[in-house]
Parts: structure tokens; sequence; C-alpha cells
């Protein structure tokens, strides 16, 4: 197989897997087989790939001329490996997770369930490859779309309440500023193709390139910048695995990824920088930091939380980027990894302790520990990632973080990520010590772990967050492309 | 050789097909036969479009005399393509009228119904191949007579009323249009269009050449239903029969556009009045107004068909905010979304007209949880609307996307913000009915309905099929749309 | 040129003018659907004035080529006239028809009348009732 048919396929496999599920609707146990061997195939698919990225090359493939001159292309990139690999490997486990989820928890309409999610990661597949920001951006809307059942899973009032903001913020972002910007950009340079350097050099001045950034940012409303962040939390009226996979990876990744993708091969990492119209970025992505930290800290609700916490981890990423040096461009990249497998195992566990003892609130796990060694376990490594404590992953991309904020003589950044770390540290320490260190509340009923599918999902997410710690070399390999870094040599 | 004719042909197949379904005189074959009629009148305009694509300019002479003596059919790649639109947009609907009209029509009336059809096709048709000035006229009331026709046949009896002031409305459109044209022929001696683009640019008196500008202007605005001329639609698109609205939604505007297309540029474009008047700016505050208020009346309608009648005035706002811009990419992105948005609304109404055949009518009350029972339809709903949003994968999408390019292109930025702005508008209608579709119970009444009946179902999915199609691969309609643009300019520059 | 020999001079205009407008006064002003029509068809009337008066010429004759006439009337504008009265006789019956089957419906032909039989716009629930 060529890799240009490679890329076709994975777009593919997740669309054919969705076709096959509805085909199995009436016979669960195919329909989740098929789910599965979907998502490993999708997998494979994907990682055969990732050889030749290392080795340098960039496979690509025109879809089809959408309009003259503007094509649907894709284009596999270090950054888009590195976004395809993880949303493809966590599907799995995902299913997995899923599957115990959905049927311990008796949800309705599993068979819709299990197609858009299918649906969704094919968008994720094509936003990751995507060769222009057209491309991009076609998939970033077939993303939402596909998610707005996910999200309003449970029909009820509020879901459609919630589906609402969802649909609104994240549609009016994207349609409002990234459109136009994207229009925009065609009408100065004739070209939307993500190139390395960028395209804009020469051909917008210091206020148009400002204005534009802006107009990329916040139309990423994926990105979940402030002030356009509220779809986040509510989204997570979905189903917990919805949660997990979605607003810990495919979703809010595809966000990052794409303000990452749009900052590094539309404007030019080194093509912007110092630029007087650019440097409100870090501000915004570090008051977002600190704000939705200290939300998450009073939050009681662990899912309300945990989506705080992620809004508040999205703009590590957008501010490592905003930083616009080489090692915060390769620690936002690797950030956009092991943030994923953190959270989505504290999203996991969150779903566990929900489908186990039906508790939602963080003050009603004192002891819980006990009962769900396994879960908590998993809890506490996902934590460690996101506070930043070795041997978390999430130590490895903080550390290029920081280094590239002193590197670039960004202070306050610095500072910021140091108070972040602190508030993360108080909102996940204390459910960690609530689950093992007090006693049980009186009068809850008896409970063990959450069915076996969901623990061994959770186990493997939070050995995934440990391995990445030791084996963070891979990553690293693939995301030193990005500016011209020659890792290990 | 025949094909020689087809200019004449595609306007006199239909012409005469309509007393001959009248003096058949039974449903089943005044059906076969205007179906057939708008099939074969679909073959004829793809083969003109086809050669005038090879060929350049097809004159077609009435009767061998010579323009501009008498009546001339011309046919360049502007009406070229709308030929093929109309008479696409004929040939699905005839085919799903069938259905539709039994649900909907007394039986007797059957007959009269396809026999309007074929006059409306008829006319709308002539104005898009005359070159004459006054042919024009004469075919636009033969399409608005018919169209008065078809909307009083409503079940409603407040059809009626709408057909009534639409053709008070109408007829005053078309008096202001005659008007004009009898204004320019004072100054110029010719009805010719482009006998009259020629000899205009030689007039020196201007001032009854302005006031023909701005008598046809009006004319015709009221035909095409721009706000604030636009008070007849949403009654007349919200009583009569689905099939009726649905063909009138996606051809008559339409035609209408084209008609303000062809005088603007093509006879008043060579003469420098045109330049001196403000007319590009007033087209794009009406547009502009269009958008706004009629997408913020939309939101609170609770009839669905109304609803959408208020969009499509909206969507003619994009369209003639694409005119206003008089640039290449411009009048690209009117003609686009001319085509675009009958494709689009054409399907959307179809699709209503399936509700309306299980329900009866189409509020937002009656519809709660219509999803479950009817999916198809609904679906089809939701994908149309996504294209009148404009999400990408839709042709609404391609359109947009030259309307914010021409906007930024002629230096206007907040132009392209409020193009964006607007279509969000687009989006809470859209919502409003996934809501109500998708996440309410369906009461004892709704559950029991069956999905629409299949003859109805394809045609609509056929044009859902083509928003989508043509949306992933605008290359053709894009192209056709830029040639035509260049056609149009060619007079100004 | 004096006011009162633009008037005399341009006399056909502002007849055609005065028509005109008399016509849109009655189609907006009157709330009785056949005396819209009637204005309707004054409207359309000041049309055929402007046509044809502006094709007569006082002295002219039909423009048969014979060697006693030297001036001839333009006749185009007459037969255009012909088809606009045939389509304004057109219009104001399917107007009258449909006045009729208004009435058959509503059992009045006043605008605010009718309008008033179906607004308030019946609310959604008694409508479902009723149908």
């Amino acid at each position: 197989m060529t890799p240009a048919t490679n890329i076709l396929l994975a777009l593919a496999t997740p669309l054919i897997g969705a076709v096959l599920i509805v085909a199995a609707h009436r016979v669960p146990n195919v329909r989740e087989s098929v789910t599965m061997v979907t998502a490993s195939v999708l997998f494979l698919l994907v990682a055969s790939l990732t050889p030749l990225v290392l080795a340098g090359e960039r496979p690509e493939v025109t879809l089809l001329e959408m309009m003259p001159g503007l094509s649907l292309k894709f284009k596999v990139e270090p950054l888009g490996m590195l976004f395809g690999l993880i949303a493809s490997g966590l599907w799995i486990v995902n299913s997995l997770y899923s599957i115990g989820y959905m049927r311990a928890n008796d949800e309705q309409h599993q068979t819709r369930f299990y197609v858009c999610f299918a649906g969704a990661l094919a968008s994720a597949i094509g936003i990751a490859f995507a060769g222009n920001l057209l491309t991009l951006f076609v998939f970033y809307e077939a993303l939402t779309l596909i998610t707005y059942p996910l999200v309003t899973h449970a029909g009820t009032e509020d879901a459609k309440r919630a589906g609402r903001v969802y649909l609104g913020l994240l549609v009016g972002t994207s349609i409002g500023f990234l459109l136009v910007a994207m229009v925009w950009i065609w009408h100065l340079t004739g070209t939307v193709d993500f190139q390395p350097g960028g395209i804009l050099l020469g051909k917008a001045g210091n206020a148009t390139v400002g204005v534009l950034l802006a107009l990329c940012v916040f139309g990423i409303g994926k990105a979940a910048l402030m002030p356009f962040h509220r779809w986040l939390p509510a989204a997570m009226v979905a189903p917990t695995p919805v949660s997990a996979l979605l607003h810990a990876v495919a979703v809010v990744k595809a966000g990052v990824f794409s303000v990452l993708k749009v900052i590094i091969y539309i404007f030019g990492v080194g093509e912007i920088a110092g630029l007087k119209s650019v440097d409100w970025l870090p501000f915004f992505a570090g008051f977002t930091i600190i704000v939705a930290s200290v939300i998450a800290l009073r939050s009681d609700n662990l899912k309300r939380r945990l989506a705080y916490s992620t809004v508040s981890q999205l703009s590590y990423v957008v501010l490592a980027a905003a930083l616009l040096t080489p090692l915060s461009i390769v620690g936002a990249a690797l950030h956009i990894a092991t943030h994923a497998v953190g959270k989505i195992t504290l999203f996991f566990a969150a779903g566990a302790i929900y489908t186990a003892a039906h508790k939602t609130e963080v003050s009603q796990l004192n002891g819980i520990g006990r009962r769900m060694p396994w879960t908590m376990g998993a809890f506490t490594v996902g934590a460690l990632s996101l506070i930043g404590i070795p041997p978390a992953a999430g130590f490895v991309s903080k550390w290029f973080i920081i280094s590239g904020a002193i590197d670039g003589g960004h202070y306050l950044a610095l500072g910021v990520l140091i108070a972040s770390t602190l508030l993360n540290a108080a909102y996940f320490l204390p459910i960690v010590h609530a689950a093992f260190f007090r006693a049980p509340d009186a009068g809850g009923h008896e409970h063990g772990e959450a069915p076996w599918p969901m623990v061994v999902a959770l186990s493997i997410t939070a050995a995934m967050t440990i391995a990445l710690f030791f084996f963070a070399d891979l990553p690293l390999r693939l995301v030193s492309q990005l500016v011209g870094m020659r890792y290990g040599q | 050789m025949i094909s020689q004719h087809f200019p004449i042909l595609q306007v006199v197949l239909p012409l005469i097909a309509a007393p001959v379904i009248i003096l058949l005189r039974n449903g089943r074959a005044a059906w076969l036969l205007a179906t057939t009629v708008s099939w074969v009148s679909l073959i004829i305009a793809l083969a003109l479009l086809e050669q005038v694509s090879a060929g350049g300019v097809i004159s077609y002479a009435i009767g061998s005399w010579p323009p501009p003596w008498g009546i001339e059919y011309r046919i360049d790649q502007v009406n070229a393509f709308l030929l093929v639109l109309v008479s696409l947009i004929a040939a699905v609907v005839s085919v799903y009228s069938r259905a539709s009209v039994d649900a909907e029509l007394p039986r007797e009336q059957h007959y009269l119904f396809y026999a309007m059809f074929a006059l409306c096709l008829a006319g709308l048709l002539g104005i898009a191949a005359t070159g004459d000035a006054f042919n024009l006229f004469v075919f636009l009331e033969i399409s608005s007579l018919s169209s008065y026709v078809l909307i009083a046949l409503g079940r409603d009896r407040r059809a009626l009323m709408a057909a009534y002031q639409y053709l008070v409305m109408g007829t005053i459109g078309a008096t202001f249009y005659i008007i004009g044209v009898g204004l320019l022929y004072l100054m110029t001696g010719t009805l010719n269009m482009a006998d009259m683009a020629h000899r205009l640019s030689g007039v020196a008196e201007v001032k009854p050449v302005l006031a023909a500008l701005a008598f046809i202007t009006v004319g015709i605005c009221l035909k095409l239903a721009l706000f604030p001329l636009h008070l007849w639609l949403p009654n007349a698109y919200a009583y009569a029969p689905s099939a009726v609205t649905a063909f009138l939604a996606a051809t008559a505007t339409k035609v209408s556009v084209y008609v303000l297309l062809r005088f603007y540029f093509s006879v008043f474009g060579a003469s420098a009045i045109f330049l001196a008047l403000p007319m590009g700016q007033i087209l794009l505050v009406l547009s502009l107004a269009a958008m706004f208020i009629a997408s913020t009346v939309a939101i609170f309608q609770s009839d669905i068909k109304r609803m959408f009648a208020y969009s499509s005035v909206a969507q003619i706002g994009y369209i003639t905010l694409g005119i206003s811009f008089d640039s290449a990419t411009g009048l690209t992105a009117g003609i686009v979304h001319l085509f675009n948005h009958a494709l689009t609304k054409g399907a959307l109404f179809m699709l209503l007209g399936c509700f309306a055949l299980r329900l009866g009518r189409v509020s937002f009350s009656d519809i709660g949880g219509i999803a479950r029972v009817m999916p198809v339809t609904a679906f089809g709903i939701v994908l149309g609307g996504l294209s009148l949003i404009g999400v990408p994968g839709t042709v609404g999408f391609v359109s947009k996307w030259y309307l914010v390019l021409a906007a930024l292109e002629s230096g206007q930025w907040w132009i392209a913000l409020a193009i964006v702005l607007s279509s969000l508008l687009a989006v809470v209608y859209v919502w409003r009915f996934v809501e109500v579709a998708y996440f309410h119970q369906p009461d004892a009444k709704l559950a029991k309905l069956k999905e629409a009946r299949l003859e109805m179902l394809v045609p609509a999915w056929l044009m859902i099929a083509a928003c989508i199609y043509f949306g992933l691969d605008a290359e053709l309609t894009v192209s056709g749309a830029a040639q035509a643009a260049a056609t149009l300019l060619q007079g100004v520059r | 040129m004096t006011i009162a020999g633009h008037i005399a001079g341009y006399f056909t205009y502002w007849a055609t003018i005065f028509v005109a407008m008399a016509g849109l006064y009655i189609v907006i002003a009157r709330g009785n659907l056949i005396k819209k029509l009637v204005g309707l068809g004054i409207f359309q009337t000041s049309v055929y004035l402007l046509y044809v008066a502006p094709g007569k010429l006082i002295g002219g004759t039909a423009p048969i080529v014979a060697p006693e006439f030297q001036v001839y009337s333009n006749p185009l504008p007459h037969v255009l006239i012909l088809t606009a009265i045939v389509v304004g006789v057109a219009t104001l019956a399917l107007g009258l028809a449909l006045v009729v089957r208004i009435r058959e419906a509503y059992g009045s032909i006043e605008e605010d009348e009718i309008l008033d039989q179906d607004e308030p716009p019946v609310s959604p629930d008694t409508a479902s009732r009723q149908a």
C-alpha cells in the first residue's frame, strides 16, 4: 500500500465501521466487536505511517477539488501524526471502556452512540492529517456536528440546553471568526496550504497578522480559550465515555492542535515572533489558565472540576504556542499527548465511580479508594500527571514549556505556570487524600470496582501515562522535527 | 436540424403542453405530460448550455425576422445556466408532485394544477430565453398569473388571500417594469435588449433613462422579493401547495434576479448612467437589512413553511449582496448562491411537503418528535438546514466563501463579518427545528404516522444529495457562475 | 419653457402620471377587494397611454407606403399595447375569480374583515384541535 492509500483508508475505516455498526445494531456483541476491530485497524493504519514521517517524509494525497484552487487534501506531518496516534490509540481503550459503561448504566440509543463515535474519529483523523486550512475547517465543523448527538445523548431538557451552548459557541466562533480568517488568508496569499514557515510572510502587515491571529485563535472555539470556553463544561452532561474521549482527547485536542498547526504552518513561529501585534495572546492564555483553575478548585461536581481543569490545561498548549520559542512549541505539542492520556484516565475514573457508586460530587468521595483501589490508583496517576510530578507524563511537557518560557524570557508566563501548578495540586490532591485516607461516610451502599472493561481501560491509560514519561522518545522525535531540532543526535 | 430550434422549443413545448393538458382533463395523463415536458425541457436546456459553452452566444430569430426588428431569443452563458436550473427544478418537482398533489388537492383540480405548472414553467423559461424586453414582460405575466393560480390552490383558505395579495403586488411590479421599458423604448426606439444597450450609450438625455432604471429596479425587486418589497412572499409560500412552494421558491425569485442582472449589466451596464447612481450602495443596504431582519423574523415563526419562507427573503439578500459588489467575485458569488439556494430551498420545501402529506400542516407544535416516525425526511431537512447555515460540505459553504471573499476584495471587512453573523441567525432557526423534531416525544397521533412516500422522498433527497455534491465539488457551479459573471461584466468594461 | 408650456407640451405624460397615481392610490387606500382591482386596472391603463400616445403623430397615418402620405404613426406601440391589454384583462379576470373564491370562503370582500377572521393568528394548540 502506498502512503496515500493509507491516509485515505485511515479516513474511510471509521466510516466503514459506522456503517457496519448500523448493520449490526440488533446484536450488541457483534456491534461492539465491530467498534473494537475498527478502532484497532484505524490505529494500525495510522501507526503504519509513523516510520515514514519519522524519516522525514510527508506523504500527501488530494481527495478532490472543492472550489477552483481549493482542494480537500491531506498531508501527514509530525504534529498531525502525533495527534492521529493519540486519537486512534485512545479510541481502542475508550471503546473498551464504553462497552462497560454503556451496558452497566443501561444507556439508550447505544447504536447511535457508537456510530457518532466512529464519525467523530473520522473527523479527528481528517483534522490531524489536513493538508490545508480548508480541509481542517471542513473536518473541524464535521466534528462539531457529529458530536452534537453525543453531547445531547440523554435527550433531556438539560442535554438540550447544553447542546445549544455547545453548538452555538463552536459553530458561532468557527463560522464567525475562523471562516473569515481563512477567506482573508486566501485573499491575501492565494493559498490556504499548511507550509513550514507559514504562508503570510511578506503578504500581511503587522496589524493584519494580529487581527488574523485573533480570528484564528478565538475562531477555534474548541481550544476553549476564555471567553469562549463555556461549551466545555456544558458538554459534561454527556455520558462519561463521551467526555473522556471527546472532551479530553478528540474535540478539545482538535482545538489546540488546530491552534498549534495554524501558528506553525500558517503564521510561522519564527516569522511572527517578536511582532508587536501578537504579544497579547500569552496574556489571554495565562488568564484562562489561572481563572479556570480557580473555578475548578471551587467546583464540587467531579466532572465539572475535570472540565475546568481541561479548560486550564488547554490554555497551557495555547500559551506554549504563543511564546513562539522552539522549546515551548515542542512543549505544546507534547502537552497535547501527555494531557490526553492523563485526562482520559481521570475521566475514566470519574465514570467508574459514577457507575459503581453513583457518586458525582467530590465531597462524596471519602474513603472510596479502599473500595475501588484500581480506579483511585489510576486517578492518582492522572492527577500527578496533570500537576506535573514525575514519574507521570505531564512532567515532560511541562518541563519543555517552562524551559521555553525561560528561554524566551517570558517570566510572567513562568509565574502563571508555577501558580497553576500549585492550583492543580490544590484541586486534585484533596480528592486523592480523601479517597485513601479519610474514613468512608456512613450510610453508603456496598459496592466494589466498576465492571471489568472499565477497570482494564483506565488501568491501561494510567499505565500509558507512566509509560509516556519513560518512553517520551517517540513523541519527542516527532515533534522536534517541527522546530527543526535534531533530537538525539 | 432540430437542435437549431432548441431556443424556441425550450419555451414553446411547455407552452403548448398547458392547453393540451386542459383538453386531456385527466389527472394521471396530465401529470405524465407535464413530467415529460419538464424532462424534455431539461434535456434541451442542457443541450443549449453545451452549445453555448462550445460555440458562444446563440441568437434565434423568431419567425425568421432578424433582430432588432423581430423578437430575438438570445442564449448566453448567463441564461443557459438559468435555463438548466429552472428546468432541472421543474423536472424534479414534477416527479415529486404526483403524490403530493394527490394528497393535497381534490381530484377534479389535478389536471388544472399540471396545466398551470406547465404554463408557469413556460413563462419562467421564456423570461430566461428571450432577448426582447417586451416579450420578457409577457412571459413575466404568464409565469405570474399561473403562479397566482397555483398558490390559490392551497388547502388553507388563507391561500386565497395570499394569492390575491401576490396578484396585486405582482401586477404593480410588472406594471412598473413595463413603464420602465416604455421609457427606454421612447429613448432608444428599440425593445431588443442587446440593441438597447448599444443605443443607450448614445442617448444624451439621461433623466428618462434614470427614471426607467428606477421603475425597472422597483418592479423587478417586487418580483424577486427584495427586502422591504417581500411582503407577499411569506404568505404565498406558506399557504401554497407543497409542490408549488418547492417549485416557486427554487425558481421564480431566481428568474427575477436574472432579469435584474440582465438589465443592470447587459442593458444599463455599458452606459455611464449606471455608474453615476449609487445602485450598489442601495442594494447593499437593502441586502444587509434582508439578511438580518428576515432571518430574525424567521426565528419567531410558528409555521415551518413560513419560517423557511422568511429564510428565503434573507437568502435572496445574499444573492443581491453579491450583485451589489459589482465585481467579478461578487457576481460569481451571487450567481452561485442563486443556484445553490435554489437547490437547498427546493429540497427543503419538498421535504416539508412530506410532513404535510402525513400531517396536513407543518407547525412546530405539530411535529414534536417527528424524527422518530419520519427519520428520513427529518434528517433531510437537517442537512438542508446545514446548507442554509453554510456548513462546509454543503453548497451553502461555497456561496458563503465567495461572498466573504468578495466582501474582503472590496475592502469592506465589516460586510464579511455581517455575512457570517447573519448566517449564525440561520443556526438559531434551523436548530429550533432540530430540537423540536429530535428531542420531543411524539404524541399518540404522531406516533402512528409512517414515513412519506418514496416517490416524494427520492426527488427531495436527490436535491439534498445535489446540495452535498455541489458543496464538495463546486468546480462545475463555480466555474459556470464565473463565466456567467464574466459575460455580464463584458457589457460593463 | 414656462410651467404652463411644460404642462401643455408634455400633456400626455401628465395625464399618464395622473392616471397611474390615481390607480395606485385606489389600490392602497381601498379595503374593498373589488375596488382594489379596479384601481389596479386604472394603474395598468396609464401604461397603455404611456405607450400609445408618443406613437401617434398628429396628421400621421398608418404606415402604408403610398405617394400621398409622408408622415406615418409608429404602429409598434399599438401592437404592444394590444398584448398588454390582453395581459391586463387576464389579470383582472383572475383577480375577480379569486375575489369570488374569497367571498365563498370568508363571506366578505373587505380586506380588514377577512384578515380579522384569521387574526390573531390561531394559537398552535387550538389550531391542532380544529384540525
